[in-house]
């Protein structure tokens, strides 16, 4: 990107309100480098480039976003736009409506230059198990860039978009925005609308930010976070201006490490940005504190039995009978089963046939059950250990991004959310900042977890350290 | 050989929009006209409980009897159907609203209280039409107006022993869901649905195998069902063939049950708690005030009209049939205090002007204060029985009050001595042959005098004093 264009949402808003910049010209900009770029990263499913300059014509430079370009995970709903998820099962599906925090990106003058690349239904952490094509690290495009919001974070990355969206089901934007150098967010559950959001585990799932700042990050929270009567789970909470809550410091602020994490083997250069912003934490007037999460390990397993069930009911909808890839068979039975074996790829199907399992008579009180009361036991402990400590601060991943085709055994893969699976399984706020970069030169990302409905402070912890770690502010 | 008999019944709520989206309720509009992504199970639509649900769910389950519980919880009940969009009805499993609670039920048996299992909320799947049903050439289309339209279902213990009783059952359900306006109750437009479980066995103290039976549209079919099923299973138990657990289909048209494929019989529905829906949590408060709100039910109106007034169980029970008419019923005997006469009135002459309009007693103008002004002009001998009977569809029809109706139909009843004297006398004049016989001490010709004095008044003398003047001028 040249030099004079803004690099974050907040100069960039800065820019368009001070007549340097305007959205159109902006979004050229953005378009030339996508034209250049996406042919390698492959970040986008489908672009809407020219109606995005019209979107950005009309945008107002006084509203939140100021004609922002904001690039959307292709699981949530925009309406008139195609929403594949990434499955050759919703190949040709036209989103009929909105999803509510599309809507309100819309609101406040967002443009959407197109719909990004995820693992299919979010179910995976490479963007790999993407029926269409997998997605480049724009840090190094023989590696993966994370999942399953690996296209949004690879835009954001690449500067195909200052913003993005995408969902956190068990670290799906987290992670691959630590792969990619970029902040992602996975706000408190209930604090942004999944309305329209095409459900995974139901349970888990949040829509997030993903910016190149922690302060980019508030300032597409403050447009996101609002209750939603469209969703039964959304909270009704006084208003959190996200962006006046960053603090300068840490002072007084209390940094958790836990213990039970402390003897996981993580990639050296990984530890070594812990060190650091253990320290940056420390000169910031924070203080460190251990804590303990004694059945914190159990929470792979847990949620590799929960998001299966939830998965398995919310996928049963794609039978082919109403919408979507339909194949005929001899009866209705065997329509759908030729319809959903030939719409799901392999990791959708054993993530079925895993649920299903789970929850079949017999089995649902070893596995479904058992793991429902471990999960509540997990959230309990992450509540105690937040008593003793403001903040916990974790590794986003054990290791940085990975080749393209280099993990191919499933639980190989399922490990790399360890770190980020706690917070969806609690429901808490946790957020990636990027911390430097490894000998291969290919980024960390740190993760903060906060107490549920402390984002805001979590945020502006996370700008301390972001910015002190050499973070763009 | 004693049958044992359960029932589950789905009962529609009447509320104004479906269970968990804003879609309207009505029924028998065009297919697929009330219809949005959270009702059509569209990718990343969500459920939002309606709160009127709810409250409907909770008067039925309190008047009951249940234990209504504080806080209850959906689930998902997973299956394939092309007419349940999300493959999965969200319903309530493990923690339904309600346990326990009776109903009465009163047969050839005596009176008897049936006792409930549960009662617990969800949504009704959509409609598939088959080739059979219409001329589509062999295909199946789907209306989805009935999805998402809320539904409680109440499963009843084991406690019925005949179709008699289950049809009894049935009807007084029926009764007390329109009682409380929690719902229609109508069978045909489904608004109340009925599966039966049925169980023969030669031992009283033992249960036998236990079938289900589906495709009930009516009472009648469900009694009918039973009859036919405690036959079937009586003559498996004589030649000794095995009865097997299943679900059997009735068939109408012949009156008989057959079984239904095995594959639609068992289903693991893999039930887990609804993500989407956070607890159902009720508000204690409200609990009390609904439980303090509560009518009096349709079966302690009825047994109060024949314990209080005397009304025979035949016309208690017409009478609560509807809240509006027992309500109708008692304002009415508060101007006119002979309930039996307005009880016997409302039963005969109104029910059947209501039959022959096809309406309800509040869809017509008649009001308690008319109804009781008129048996009081007969009481008080302004109008005979007779004419009553061509003032009440005026009544009903145009709402006016009992004495213009009269009046404009000439029909005041003369009780006016000398206009009587008048007849009285142009009647023995002209009926000499009978006026000797009854000089001559033949009383009952003074009937046959009455007679031809009140066709003279063309009706509308009053006959009392009609036979005390022409016995007053005959002596």
């Amino acid at each position: 990107m040249s030099s004079e264009l803004p690099r974050t949402l907040e100069h960039y808003r800065h820019a368009v309100r001070a007549h340097e910049l305007s959205a159109e010209e902006y979004l050229d900009e953005t378009r030339q480098l996508i034209e250049r770029g996406d042919p390698q990263v492959k970040a986008f499913l489908h672009l809407r480039l020219d109606t995005a300059r019209s979107d950005a014509q009309a945008s107002n430079p006084s509203s939140p976003l100021a004609g922002a370009p904001i690039a959307v995970k292709d699981n949530i709903m925009m309406a008139g736009e195609r929403c594949t998820c990434g499955s050759r099962i919703l190949e040709h599906y036209v989103a009929p409506y909105s999803a509510t925090a599309v809507q309100l990106l819309l609101a406040a003058g967002a443009v959407v230059p197109g719909k990004t690349n995820l693992d299919e239904f979010a179910m995976g952490s490479s963007t790999e198990n993407s029926a269409f094509f997998p997605t480049h690290n724009p840090a190094d495009p023989t590696r993966v860039p994370g999942g399953s919001s690996g296209g949004s974070t690879a835009a954001v990355a690449a500067g195909f978009a200052l913003g993005a969206i995408g969902s956190d089901t068990g670290g799906s934007v987290r992670q691959p925005a630590a792969f990619c150098g970029v902040v992602g967010f996975k706000p408190t559950y209930g604090l942004v609308s999944r309305y329209g959001l095409v459900a995974f585990g139901s349970s888990l799932d949040c829509i997030g930010p993903i910016a190149r700042s922690v302060r980019d990050a508030a300032i597409m929270m403050n447009v996101m976070a609002a209750h939603d009567p469209k969703d039964a789970t959304s909270v009704k909470r006084p208003h959190v201006d996200f962006e006046a809550a960053l603090q300068p410091t840490l002072a007084g602020k209390r940094v958790g490490l836990i213990r039970e994490l402390q003897g996981l083997d993580v990639q050296p250069e990984i530890a070594a940005a812990m060190d650091m912003a253990r320290k940056a934490a420390v000169k910031s007037g924070a203080s460190i504190v251990d804590v303990s999460v004694p059945h914190i390990l159990s929470a792979l397993p847990v949620y590799y039995i929960i998001a299966p069930a939830e998965c398995s009911a919310n996928l049963g909808r794609f039978d082919g009978v109403r919408y979507g890839l339909h194949i005929d068979g001899r009866d209705m039975t065997e329509t759908y089963s030729r319809t959903r074996d030939a719409g799901f790829g392999t990791e959708v199907k054993r993530r079925i046939l895993i649920g299903a399992f789970v929850l079949s008579a017999g089995y649902y009180d070893a596995y479904y059950r058992k793991a429902s009361s471990v999960r509540q036991l997990i959230a309990d402990e992450l509540d105690t250990a937040l008593q003793s400590a403001d903040v916990l601060l974790t590794p986003t991943t054990p290791t940085t991004a990975f080749r393209i085709g280099a993990v191919t055994d499933p639980l190989e893969m399922y490990k790399a959310d360890v770190f980020t699976i706690p917070a969806n399984l609690a429901g808490a706020p946790a957020v990636s900042f990027p911390a430097g970069k490894d000998a291969a030169d290919l980024p960390i990302g740190l993760q903060l977890m906060g107490p549920r409905w402390s984002d805001a402070e979590l945020l502006s912890s996370a700008n301390v350290l972001f910015t002190a770690l050499g973070g763009e502010s | 050989m004693t049958t044992t008999i359960g029932l589950e019944i789905h009962v529609q709520l009447a509320t104004r929009t479906k269970m968990f989206c804003g879609c309207g309720t009505a029924f028998g509009d065009a297919p697929n006209t009330h219809v949005c992504p959270v009702c059509l199970g569209l990718p990343g639509a969500l459920p939002t409980l309606n709160a009127e649900a709810v409250r409907l769910a909770t008067r039925i389950a309190t008047a009951l009897g249940c234990t209504v519980h504080e806080v209850s919880e959906f689930s998902r009940k997973n299956y394939f159907y092309p007419d349940l969009p999300k493959s999965y009805q969200i319903t309530q499993f493990d923690r339904p609203i309600a346990t326990g609670g009776s109903l009465p039920i009163v047969t050839e048996r005596g009176a008897r209280s049936v006792r409930l299992t549960r009662a617990h909320i969800e949504e009704d799947a959509g409609k598939s039409m088959h080739a059979a049903d219409i001329t589509l050439g062999g295909e199946t289309l789907v209306d989805f107006n009935r999805c998402g339209m809320p539904l409680i279902e109440i499963v009843t213990e084991p406690d019925m022993q005949s179709g008699d009783e289950a049809y009894e059952f049935l009807r007084n359900l029926r009764r007390l869901v329109r009682w409380l306006g929690v719902s229609s109750g109508d069978m045909e437009k489904g608004a109340m649905r009925c599966d039966v479980n049925v169980s023969v066995s030669p031992d009283p103290a033992k249960r036998g195998t236990k079938v289900e039976i589906k495709n009930l549209n009516s009472f009648r079919s469900v009694k009918r069902a039973i009859d036919y099923e405690e036959q079937r299973q009586a003559q498996c138990l004589g030649d000794c063939t095995p009865i097997m657990t299943e679900t059997r289909h009735f068939d109408e048209v012949q009156g008989t049950t057959t079984a239904m494929r095995s594959k639609e019989a068992s289903n693991d529905y893999r039930y887990f708690p609804e993500p989407d829906l956070p607890l159902l949590q009720l508000d204690p408060a409200e609990l009390a005030s609904l439980r303090a709100q509560m009518p009096e039910l349709p079966w302690e109106v009825q047994s109060r009209f024949e314990r209080d007034l005397s009304l025979s169980p035949y016309d208690a029970a017409l009478l609560t049939e509807e809240r509006s008419t027992a309500e109708f019923f008692q304002q009415a005997i508060a101007f006119y205090d002979n309930p039996k006469k307005v009880a016997s009135y409302m039963g005969t002459e109104v029910a059947k002007l209501l039959n022959e309009r096809g309406k309800t007693l509040t869809e017509t103008q008649l009001t308690p204060a008319t109804l009781a002004g008129l048996l009081m002009m007969v009481e008080h001998n302004a109008i005979s029985n007779t004419a009553s009977k061509d003032v009440l569809p005026l009544l009903m029809d145009t709402g006016t009050t009992p004495m213009e109706a009269v009046r404009s139909l000439g029909l005041e009843q003369i009780s006016d001595t000398s206009a009587i004297e008048g007849f009285a006398r142009e009647v023995i004049a002209e009926n000499v042959i009978q006026v000797e016989q009854f000089r001559g001490g033949k009383e009952a010709v003074l009937g046959f005098l009455v007679g031809q004095l009140m066709k003279k008044s063309k009706g509308k003398a009053n006959p009392k004093l009609a036979g005390d003047t022409l016995r007053r001028l005959l002596k």
